[in-house]
């Protein structure tokens, strides 16, 4: 049984460790050289009998059992295991494209590395992840000027049932102590020009009520994740993330997928899944206890959805000048009023950029009210012609 | 809603139906279940041809097509910006020459120059080119802009059709009645009585590399793939740049019904043929691919006019991989038959009676 794993995060090792451990052939791919995933940033030590762990290696496309990998290359499998993560979703308003503004996983994995970022910072958008971004800059020796968060932690009370089943959750909340004092709810970073940040206080929809400046060098954003799901461009999805059943199963045949590409939980429901998806590739019956974990988690990860979801209020942060879309320059003026995604992008160059529509794709749709048609590209990453026309002919 | 004309189909062959009825002033509903160039106008590159072409109907219809895009295309970013076919063998000059020289007859501006002239116009050009024809008047244009362009001011309800028998439609929202109903639907048109089926193709999109590719440029062997009815999969180098400075890199031709699956054996094909006409593009990165359904009759020739068998419906499909080149002449075509003018150009050829059409 050859088991493929794409994403070296908490998500895939432990489902490439229990697809080994069951005597799986496992190939574990990441576009990083050591593994650990943005969650632990190369500091993993990974190292399992029975799995091979190919760093630097990008994986683009899935034709049907065998993964093309950059360089070029390909694996054939018999199950492959999708852990490729979630990014950032930013939200724009006015000066957000500008110098000084980053995204909170940007500002993350440079904390982690060691970098240490400019003076005056401020970390605004909405989940539980600025606490940490906040924390990790403040330890850097950042002037932390504050910590905004869009939501009301009011949704909070309505989600009493996930959150005792997940006691720990509010425990790990004492780690970012030093920065609670920083925190302010209900609260968005709505423009920036210059060092000079208009700061809002929001109602629950997220309209702005009032306003103040204050002044910082760097601004961290990051108003939910949106996860990488380019492998399985025809994979069932709810709300961008796909879906699986009990066994991590996609609606893809022999694939599955574990970790924050299946929904926002953090590193441990990522693990968990990873290791019901490991078993369940390799043909075993994923341990209860995991399975456990797995529904918990859940439970909490839907709770973290719904307390976070991003409110329409934010459309009315943008002026007609706002850049939408980095990588063609597209401004909310230029959106059109089209009826699908593809006539928006091709009316108005939203999404057909470098990113291909992963930073602004999905903040156009809503903008412009287009059903939003999840993120359906064929080509997962860039790749040089010359290494399309060298691709090797036999199918493995 | 009592609209005079119905359009199936908010495509480039359904806006241009609409815009030239909505002309002679009948009032004129679109339906579409996806909205505005949403199927195959929004699929591929936007060319508007003459050069690709074998004297016969279809040139008439796509010279008349050309002379009226001007004034249609609006702010579709029109550009004139030629065709070069090259070819890039010794076998393959004759038959390029040859080709060239019946086109000329028929009043195609064809332009035979020299390989040294080819390199001039497009100087990353593979120097192994044998023969080379400039064609001044191909042009391309943005497909979903050109179709938004020529719907303004004409509604789009956002709905499937399910039946239609020529006096009104049935819809997932009701039954429309109507004076008449236009099948413009493209690849999806067999739903409704002629025998037209998809022809998959997929198209690469570079980063941009603005400049480096003037024209649209294409090997000879391309006119072969198109005129060919063969369900292999079939490649010609076509590379051509956009105002946003992508390029874009077809063609393939397969016949596989609907299915959208993208397959590494067409990229690469498509790749290689792309190399070996630009040399520099083998270190270029492709950013995305894209696919669709060309909607062809076998015969290769569009249907347009009245279904004999049901009274009202029309038939405007069939443009394979032309439509967004054929579409001003077809609208205008099928509006003068639906109001009895005189049709500017012979309707015969494209009547829906053929016996590869009926089904």
């Amino acid at each position: 049984m050859r088991v493929v794993v794409v994403g070296a995060g908490p998500a895939g090792m432990a489902a490439a460790r229990t697809a080994a451990d069951a005597g799986a052939e496992v190939t574990m791919v990441d576009s990083e050289p050591e593994a650990g995933g943005q969650y632990l940033r190369g500091r993993a030590g990974f190292q399992h009998s029975g799995v091979t762990h190919l760093g630097n290696t990008e994986a683009w496309l899935v034709e049907d059992h065998t993964l093309h990998l950059r360089g070029p290359r390909r694996l054939a499998f018999d199950k492959l295991v999708i852990a490729t993560g979630a990014y950032d979703r930013p939200l724009p308003f006015p000066g957000w494209d500008g110098p000084g503004v980053i995204t909170a996983g940007a500002a993350q994995a440079l904390a982690k590395q060691g970098v240490t970022l400019a003076g005056r910072v401020i970390v605004a958008g909405t989940g539980p992840f600025l606490l940490p971004v906040a924390t990790a800059l403040q330890d850097l020796g950042a002037t932390l000027v504050g910590v905004y968060e869009a939501s009301s932690p009011a949704r909070w009370l309505r989600e009493a049932k996930a959150v005792a089943a997940n006691r720990h959750k509010v425990g790990e909340l004492a780690r970012y102590r030093k920065v609670l004092p920083r925190l302010e709810t209900r609260t968005a970073v709505i423009a920036k020009r210059g060092p000079d940040v208009t700061v809002a206080k929001l109602d629950g929809g997220w309209h702005p009520v009032s306003h103040r400046t204050v002044q910082a060098d760097l601004v961290c954003i990051g108003h939910g994740f949106l996860p990488r799901t380019d492998l399985v461009p025809q994979a069932r999805r709810t709300n961008d993330f796909l879906e699986v059943d009990e066994h991590q199963r996609t609606s893809v045949e022999d694939v599955y997928a574990a970790g924050e590409v299946t929904g926002i939980g953090g590193a441990d429901l990522a693990e968990a899944e990873g290791v019901v998806a490991g078993a369940a590739a390799a043909g075993l019956t994923p341990p209860g206890k995991a399975l456990e974990a797995v529904r918990r988690g859940r439970l909490f990860a839907a709770a973290l959805a719904r307390a976070h979801e991003v409110q329409p209020g934010w459309r009315t942060w943008l002026d007609q000048d706002t850049t939408v879309c980095r990588c063609e320059k597209v401004r909310l003026a230029d959106l059109t009023d089209a009826t699908s995604m593809r006539e928006l992008k091709l009316s108005s160059r939203v999404a057909l950029g470098r990113c291909q529509g992963r930073i602004c794709a999905r903040n156009a749709a809503e903008l412009t009210g287009v059903p939003f048609d999840g993120q359906r590209r064929v080509i997962a990453v860039p790749i040089p012609l010359g290494e399309l026309a060298d691709l090797p002919e036999e199918k493995s | 809603m009592h609209p005079d004309v119905v359009v199936m189909g908010a495509g480039i062959i359904g806006a241009a139906c609409a815009q030239a009825l909505k002309a002679r002033g009948l009032d004129v509903l679109v339906v579409d279940r996806h909205g505005p160039a949403s199927g195959t106008s929004s699929a591929g590159e936007g060319n508007v041809l003459v050069s690709d072409k074998e004297p016969g109907p279809e040139l008439d219809l796509a010279r008349r097509s050309r002379e009226l895009w001007p004034e249609l295309a609006g702010d579709a970013e029109w550009e004139e910006k030629g065709g070069l076919v090259v070819a890039t063998t010794p076998e393959a000059a004759g038959p390029l020459r040859a080709f060239a020289a019946r086109q000329r007859a028929a009043g195609v501006d064809a332009c035979e120059i020299t390989p040294e002239e080819a390199l001039a116009h497009e100087p990353h050009l593979n120097p192994a080119v044998t023969a080379a024809v400039h064609y001044l008047e191909d042009a391309q244009l943005n497909p979903v802009k050109a179709t938004r362009y020529l719907l303004r001011g004409i509604e789009v309800k956002r709905t499937e059709v399910s039946t239609t028998d020529g006096r009104s439609v049935t819809t997932a929202d009701g039954v429309i009645s109507c004076g008449a109903v236009v099948n413009a639907t493209g690849p999806w048109a067999r739903n409704f009585g002629v025998n037209v089926l998809p022809r998959r193709g997929v198209v690469l999109v570079t980063t941009p590399i603005p400049g480096r590719i003037r024209h649209k440029v294409y090997d000879a062997d391309y006119v072969g793939a198109v005129a060919s009815g063969d369900a292999d999969l079939q490649t010609s180098g076509v590379v051509e740049s956009t105002q946003a400075g992508t390029v874009l890199i077809g063609s393939s031709r397969q016949r596989k019904g609907f299915d959208d699956t993208i397959e590494t054996e067409v990229l690469t094909a498509l790749a290689r043929r792309a190399i070996a006409m630009f040399p520099m593009l083998a270190d270029v990165p492709v950013m995305r691919a894209y696919g669709g359904f060309r909607p062809y009759a076998p015969d290769h020739l569009p249907i347009i006019g009245e279904d004999p068998r049901t009274p009202g419906l029309w038939h405007a499909t069939g443009h394979e991989g032309a439509g967004v080149g054929l579409a001003p002449a077809t609208g205008r075509l099928l509006a003068q038959l639906l109001t009895g003018e005189e049709p500017l150009v012979d309707p015969r050829p494209f009547r829906v009676d053929r016996p590869e059409v009926m089904v």
